[in-house]
């Protein structure tokens, strides 16, 4: 198998409007006879499948939950990125575009990053016209945030609740298309494998998984848009549904895998509570923007917190570390995550975690609710000598405003009051850079298979910056396939509905059935979860935040144990003819361990540290990531052979418009 | 017994902050939870008991642990929608000691902690009632009347590449965060839930206000609203008296106001048409 990203020539910044204008078109009556399939129904997803109907195509679109609108992006919180300079602080395509490359660490394609930058524009004129209520400012202009990595404000939000406004945006696109008879929808619907014909990608056998009824579709193509894998670890902020089982068939029917070892691990997370937790919650990176990272500096104080005697209002400011201002000057608390993650580490480390369990720092607001929006609001108010009441009283309206939702949510979860004492937080499993390898027209090595948004490899490199995720996610699916995918079917025209009684489908049917009888049939002693479980664990301590060589060849074998005992000692409950939430767990963690496994081979491999994958022999002096650019500047594609078995495939990073360097942000 | 033992100590050894938990988790429970095969059976409340259960763990946990239980005594466990448990995507639906999301206000399932109940608390927990949410499994409902309600009008038509520059269209603070507020809803149905008559009013008029209320909803608003709420009527959902109950069991504090609104978008999109 050879690699080819089809990256068309000529100048960067010209590239894709020159490629957008010459890729071949089909004609609105071949559009018509073309049916494409579209597995998830987040950001991604629900795009293109409005996009690709508007435009004449037959759509199918698959979820396996009860409806398109319930998709993880709903969860995003933050913001999403464009580079409008709406603030007039100097932004431009040109500076997103670089901020993402040098966020991913120098390890994500030139020309699919200048790319995204350049619609996301687009995006943001989109979503507000198809009624997405961003936030504004009193002269009724878009307001725009922080994140981390960045150094001007381009973040568009709604409150903290911008990925639910955006999907619903999306969604309500879909479900007009389904109005109008263009896209059939099917919820409660799991993939459960890819179907090729002669080389390309035709169909797909998914389960219904009300009635467990087994179902064939045919497509001229089919999209992935199934997102991340971040549940390997079991826990992660992402959706309990949130699985890796739509790209790990397609892997295994020939899909290659690209840098699975590039996994976030978001900072500011609410930290785990106990052995019963099922998830972990993400406090925003936009919180950055105001609160400030924090532990003592002293040992007497860390222990203090930890047997009660002391809260965190209780240390003075002289005796705190904010590490990340202490390390980072220049960006201080808006540095990228990975980088934030690893400060908040070693701090914890070294011993200075401020919870019982020693796993989390302080994410304290006081200081800015009381200086910056306390005093503003005195300020309008004509008062000249506020008292510290209230300056508290006041930027508590104000804060209150910018993340109420989130401080809610916080006091939900842990029952302390964030406006009163610093929140606790820790670094958990966020998103995952690697996922399904991908050209620059979002096609996998299957033909006709494409991948799109947290699905596929390709934009953020080693490391995702904040409010980019909605970005390259709607980026794929409104402005980015619609265009593409037409080098591909515009070959196809000709090309009649296969019927599903092709034996292609027939093969694919009885392989999925066969599997489903497997799970329920080993009847064993241990749960689905169980194995999830130890997974995670396995993961979390090998392949998480830092990781060695002697760590992950212990993961590996230790993860083949656990994938023999998974299929000597499951216990799967129920019948396949049923709606069974378990036999649908356990397909899941069955790819979730063959995943694991590639995650620490590649991680393995790679003997360098970059952005999210921190390799511990490989760190500078100061505890910094080092890349080894002569070696490993490459996407690393693991084309799948049997159980256990990768052949590496690399595709060369060129950077021509951008001098690669050592990252800083001191 | 020795399977959930072996459980239990591999769980321990996974987490160093076992200690702290058993120390915690002292709360015993006593459920009373609506069982049913599928939408043909007849269901039943069929009685648990949760011990060990701390007041750290959210809800659905506590029956994430019930459900190991049950599977490690060879029982089927509970089955139950759920997915993002951060109070966003509005899966999560159950109905607990006779209120949709519990007794907690501005709460899904999901964010619902134990430390909201008491030792030795009976709880009871149903599925939504509701004629146009038919059940499928236990707590599982097929709230897809939603999703059709939507398609028949809760969009604005603009295809992907007709938009003008953002700020363009200036929108005022105001406008745009009531807007916000209207659109905050999740479309779990607990106000189809917790209403007499299981109207989707509250559900309905959110969607209606949050276009009605911005520039860009504006062209089509009397179809909108017509075309939606013929839908609701077609699904089989009940009609608004006006007794509040969806406002105040609403997990995003959806405002009663937007049903008001909803009533004068239909009423002026009425005259409007007939004149037409």
């Amino acid at each position: 198998m050879k690699l080819e990203n089809k990256i068309p020539e000529g100048q960067l910044e010209t590239k894709w409007e020159k490629y957008r204008s010459t890729v071949a078109l089909v004609n609105p009556a071949n559009k018509r006879s073309l049916e494409i399939l579209i597995v998830g129904s987040g950001l991604a997803g629900s795009s293109a499948a409005s996009t690709l109907a508007e435009m004449g195509y037959k759509v199918k679109v698959f979820c396996f939950q009860d409806s398109a609108r319930r998709a993880h992006s709903i969860a995003a919180q933050g913001g999403i990125n464009a580079a409008k300079n709406y603030q007039n602080d100097g932004d431009s395509v040109h500076r997103l575009f670089y901020d993402t490359i040098k966020g991913g660490d120098y390890r994500a394609r030139e020309a699919n990053v200048h790319r995204l930058a350049e619609v996301s524009g687009n995006i943001i004129d989109q979503c507000v016209a198809s009624g997405v209520p961003f936030a504004r400012e009193y002269g009724g202009m878009l307001s725009n945030r922080s994140f981390g990595g960045t150094q001007v404000q381009r973040t568009f939000y709604a409150a903290g609740q911008t990925g639910q406004q955006l999907l619903l945006g999306a969604y309500s696109g879909l479900q007009r298309q389904v109005g109008l008879g263009n896209i059939q929808m099917f919820t409660r619907h799991e993939m459960l494998d890819v179907v090729n014909i002669d080389g390309k990608c035709r169909g797909i056998i998914a389960r219904d998984l009300v009635s467990g009824k087994l179902e064939r579709h045919f497509g001229h193509a089919v999209l992935l848009c199934t997102g991340g894998y971040g549940n390997v670890f079991y826990l992660s902020t992402n959706a309990m549904g949130s699985n890796v089982t739509a790209a790990w068939k397609a892997h295994k029917k020939g899909a290659s895998f690209g840098n699975p070892c590039y996994t976030q691990i978001h900072p500011t997370c609410i930290p785990v509570s106990g052995d019963h937790q099922s998830k972990l919650t993400l406090m925003s990176e936009s919180l950055r923007n105001d609160g400030r990272i924090w532990v003592p500096k002293k040992m007497d104080d860390v222990n203090a917190l930890r047997n009660g005697s002391k809260k965190g209002n209780d240390i003075p400011e002289d005796d705190r570390d904010y590490y990340l201002e202490r390390r980072y000057p220049a960006f201080g608390n808006l540095v990228p995550r990975d980088v934030a993650s690893r400060a908040a580490k070693e701090r914890c480390d070294a011993g200075f975690g401020v919870s019982k369990t020693g796993e989390a720092v302080f994410l304290d607001f006081a200081h800015n609710m009381k200086y910056k929006y306390g005093k503003q609001v005195a300020t309008l108010k004509g008062i000249n000598n506020p008292t510290e009441e209230q300056l508290t009283a006041f930027g508590k309206d104000v804060v209150k405003e910018k993340y109420g939702n989130l401080f809610d949510m916080y006091k939900q979860i842990t029952g302390e009051d964030p406006y009163e004492i610093p929140m606790q937080i820790y670094p958990a499993v966020h998103y995952t850079m690697g996922g399904l390898w991908v050209d620059y027209n979002l096609m996998t090595t299957i033909p006709g298979l494409y991948a799109l948004g947290e699905a596929n490899f390709s934009d953020h490199g080693a490391n995702r910056l904040g409010a980019s995720a909605l970005m390259q996610g709607l980026a794929d699916g409104y402005f980015v396939l619609p265009y593409t995918i037409g080098d591909f079917l515009s070959k196809e025209i000709s090309t009649k509905s296969i019927p599903t009684t092709h034996k292609a489908f027939e093969e694919a049917e009885k392989n999925v059935e066969e599997k489903i009888n497997t799970f329920l049939n080993i009847k064993g002693s241990k749960s689905v979860d169980y194995f999830h479980k130890k997974l995670g664990k396995i993961m979390w301590d090998k392949c998480g935040m830092a990781r060695n060589a002697e760590g992950l060849k212990t993961a590996i074998s230790d993860i083949q144990k656990l994938r023999d005992e998974f299929w000597k000692d499951l216990f799967v409950p129920g019948e396949s003819n049923e709606l069974n939430l378990e036999l649908e767990k356990a397909g899941r963690v069955a790819d979730f361990i063959e995943l694991g496994e590639l995650m620490c081979k590649d991680a393995l491999h790679r003997n360098e540290s970059c952005g999210g994958h921190f390799r511990e022999e490989f760190q500078t002096e100061e505890g910094e990531a080092q890349r080894d650019d002569e070696n490993f500047k490459y996407v690393a594609a693991w084309e799948y052979k049997n159980t256990s078995d990768w052949e590496l495939h690399k595709e060369d990073l060129v950077y021509e418009n951008i001098k690669i360097a050592q990252r800083s942000y001191k | 017994m020795k399977i959930l033992k072996l459980h239990k100590e591999v769980i321990s050894n996974l987490n160093p902050q076992k200690k702290r938990n058993s120390m915690s988790g002292n709360m015993n429970i006593k459920l009373k939870v609506w069982r049913q095969k599928n939408s043909n059976s007849k269901g039943e409340l069929v009685n648990y008991k949760v011990s060990e259960v701390s007041p750290d763990m959210s809800f659905l946990e506590m029956f994430d642990m019930l459900n190991e239980t049950l599977i490690n005594e060879k029982k089927e466990p509970i089955a139950f929608d759920h997915d993002c448990r951060e109070g966003i995507c509005g899966m999560c639906s159950m109905f607990i000691n006779g209120r949709p999301h519990g007794p907690n206000d501005a709460v899904t399932t999901c964010q619902l902690h134990m430390r909201s109940f008491k030792d030795g608390d009976t709880i009871v927990v149903e599925p939504w009632r509701a004629s146009a949410f038919p059940i499928l499994k236990d707590l599982i409902v097929d709230r897809s009347s939603f999703d059709r309600i939507i398609s028949a009008g809760g969009f604005i038509s603009v295809n992907t590449g007709n938009a003008q520059d953002a700020n363009c269209l200036p929108i005022g603070k105001n406008e745009a965060d009531e807007s916000f507020a209207a659109a905050a809803c999740i479309g779990c149905g607990a106000c189809v839930a917790a209403c007499k008559n299981s109207s989707a009013m509250l559900f309905v008029s959110a969607k209606v206000s949050q276009l009605a209320l911005l520039p860009q909803g504006k062209p089509e608003r009397h179809q909108r609203v017509l075309n939606m709420v013929a839908q609701m009527d077609s699904e089989g959902f009940g009609a608004c008296t006006n007794t509040g109950a969806c406002e105040a069991e609403c997990p995003k504090e959806i405002s009663l106001s937007n049903i008001a609104r909803m009533n004068r978008e239909y009423l002026s999109a009425k005259l409007c048409s007939e004149i037409e």
